[in-house]
């Protein structure tokens, strides 16, 4: 008997483990359920439209004349994404240097869960104070006629990255061993010129990981383009323009199509690019961050 | 050398002063959202259904859709989050598998909210044949926010001291006794706090709702796990940008409500780990 429950014991562990290994490679497995069923509804554009129209195609018109031109949408994106993270490095890298390096310690125990606020606050939320306050603000600071421009959308997108970049880009500032500190300072450097000179450059690692994490953020974020960037699918290289990105054409575009359509097919094509594309900036970050790790 | 310190203080004032730009822009949005969303709030406006095209009466029924889904997302969440933690740091080895897990739970949490949305609208709804339901919607926060709560259980787990486990193996006790009676209650906290963040964030999500659950106007109460809601974050889309003439104060409000709700999260979360951090201490 007892070496019948000694034996059901074994058993059970065995199978324990089992249904925890599955649970464990979860994440890859819906990693590839993601690809899987983005390549699966995406099939029936790419065997029917002419890929390079789609690649190279300046015209989005789907409801119009069925012309699915990816130019405009991946412009739009690049623009709202890199005025964004423009915008966002100077401001995130330099909190991060002033909460990581020079802060008084009860300053950043203030700061720190603040900026950890903004994190958790809704990207709809977001976009809808941008829409009611940067956008009349770029209306009349540039005397547009429309507010709804890439410019606001950067500006509101600047402020969403903002706690990625800080928190990461403070943890590579925070891994600097303090021994580099104490050389430079012995060798007559200021604590600023330690900072920037010797601190800075060993956690440059750590930050461009941060400001990659950042892009990231910036790029797939959809809510508050879609809600403040004028959502005009057209090729435009200004600021001061509506632009449309690939994820606000996503939410806004799949309400209207028929399911299995051409135009449902090929929104999940844009989606595809996109996760690929996000994919790729993580990897890139990924590299980055294990730099920091081997310092 | 003056010159040198002088340099020194100018940088220090820059940045100080950038930081403080960035404090008060988070401080702007919470006080500008209560100052404006305040004088809306009232209890009809919390506990009425909408009526006149959703430009008068309340947004009990979107209040209510984004707490089913919360719960519906917790559920399919937490414990697979939870297995999952168990599975990288009590069983895993350090081999390749586990470098594949890890880099496959970071690229999970940068896929962007839209394309989980993509994802299912294609699996859950059309697929699995699920429909546009509670169900759908939260298979997809629940896939959405399953890296936050797999990172934090982690932490968690690693937090509990290796001599805990080695006194339970020593007494006889199999691994699996071991995580579940000895390991899994010291780290409750660190994974509670981990899905409360979860939870704070999946109440926000708009876009992966749209496809998957939300109704534009839905104002009677789901009777299943099959029917479509409303929900807070759609519903502010909604008045914010589809809805003309839409009361000010209306999407004011319903602004501040979902703020309040994901701020109640966060609060709750911090809380949690505050207390769980005193008693290590003590």
């Amino acid at each position: 008997m007892k070496k019948l429950r000694l034996k059901l014991r074994v058993v059970q562990n065995f199978l324990v483990g089992k249904f925890i290994f599955v649970n464990g490679i979860i994440s890859i497995i819906i990693l590839g359920l993601i690809l899987t069923f983005l390549v699966y509804n995406s099939i029936r554009f790419f065997s029917s439209y002419p890929f390079f129209d789609f690649l190279f195609g300046t015209r989005w018109s789907p409801t119009v004349n069925e012309k699915f031109g990816f130019v405009p949408l991946l412009v739009g994106s690049l623009e709202v994404a890199f005025g964004g993270i423009l915008i966002a490095i100077p401001l995130g890298v330099g909190v991060a240097i002033y909460i990581g390096e020079l802060a008084p310690r009860f300053i950043r125990e203030i700061f720190k869960p603040i900026i950890e606020v903004l994190a958790t606050i809704p990207s709809v939320v977001i976009g809808f104070i941008g829409l009611k306050t940067i956008v009349p603000l770029v209306k009349n600071v540039f005397n547009l006629s429309i507010g709804l421009t890439a410019l606001a959308g950067s500006i509101t997108l600047a402020f969403m990255s903002l706690p990625t970049i800080i928190s990461i880009s403070e943890d590579a500032i925070n891994a600097v061993p303090t021994r580099f500190r104490h050389a430079s300072m012995a060798l007559g450097a200021t604590k600023w010129e330690t900072t920037i000179r010797t601190v800075f450059p060993a956690a440059s690692s750590g930050i461009m990981a941060a400001v990659m994490l950042g892009l990231g953020r910036v790029v797939g974020e959809t809510m508050t383009v879609l809600m403040i960037t004028g959502n005009s699918p057209r090729i435009v290289f200004s600021w001061l323009q509506p632009v449309r990105t690939i994820t606000a054409t996503i939410a806004a575009e799949m309400g209207e199509t028929v399911q299995g359509g051409l135009h449902y097919s090929a929104l999940f094509a844009i989606g595809l690019i996109l996760f690929i594309m996000t994919f790729l900036i993580n990897l890139i970050a990924d590299r980055y961050v294990q730099r920091i790790r081997s310092i | 050398m003056k010159y040198r310190y002088l340099k020194q203080n100018l940088w220090y004032s820059i940045l100080l002063f950038l930081s403080i730009i960035v404090i008060s822009f988070v401080f702007g949005i919470i006080i500008y959202l209560f100052v404006k969303g305040g004088p809306a709030l009232s209890w009809e406006f919390i506990s009425q259904k909408p009526s006149a095209g959703m430009r008068e009466g309340g947004i009990l029924p979107a209040i209510l859709g984004t707490l089913y889904l919360i719960i519906g997302t917790v559920i399919i969440a937490l414990p697979i989050g939870v297995f999952s933690a168990i599975y990288l740091n009590e069983y895993a080895r350090k081999n390749r598998l586990t470098r594949i897990i890890r880099l496959s739970i970071i690229n999970m949490s940068g896929v962007p909210s839209v394309v989980f949305g993509l994802f299912g609208l294609g699996f859950f709804v059309m697929f699995l044949k699920f429909g546009k339901s509670i169900l759908s919607g939260s298979l997809t926060l629940g896939f959405l926010i399953l890296p936050i709560i797999i990172t934090a259980s982690e932490e968690a787990l690693k937090s509990v001291p290796d001599t805990y486990r080695n006194a339970s193996f020593a007494l006889g006790a199999n691994k699996w006794q071991t995580v579940v009676r000895i390991v899994l209650p010291q780290a409750l906290p660190g994974i509670i706090t981990g899905s409360v963040i979860g939870i704070g964030r999946a109440a926000g999500e708009t876009a992966p709702i749209i496809f998957t659950v939300v109704a534009f106007s839905q104002p009677n109460l789901p009777n299943s796990i099959f029917s479509q809601v409303m929900a807070l974050p759609y519903h502010l889309y909604v008045l914010a940008t589809q809805l003309p003439n839409a009361p000010e104060d209306m999407q004011w409000g319903t602004a501040l409500v979902l703020l309040i709700m994901v701020l109640f999260f966060t609060v709750i979360g911090a809380a949690i780990r505050a207390r769980a951090r005193m008693r290590r201490k003590e």
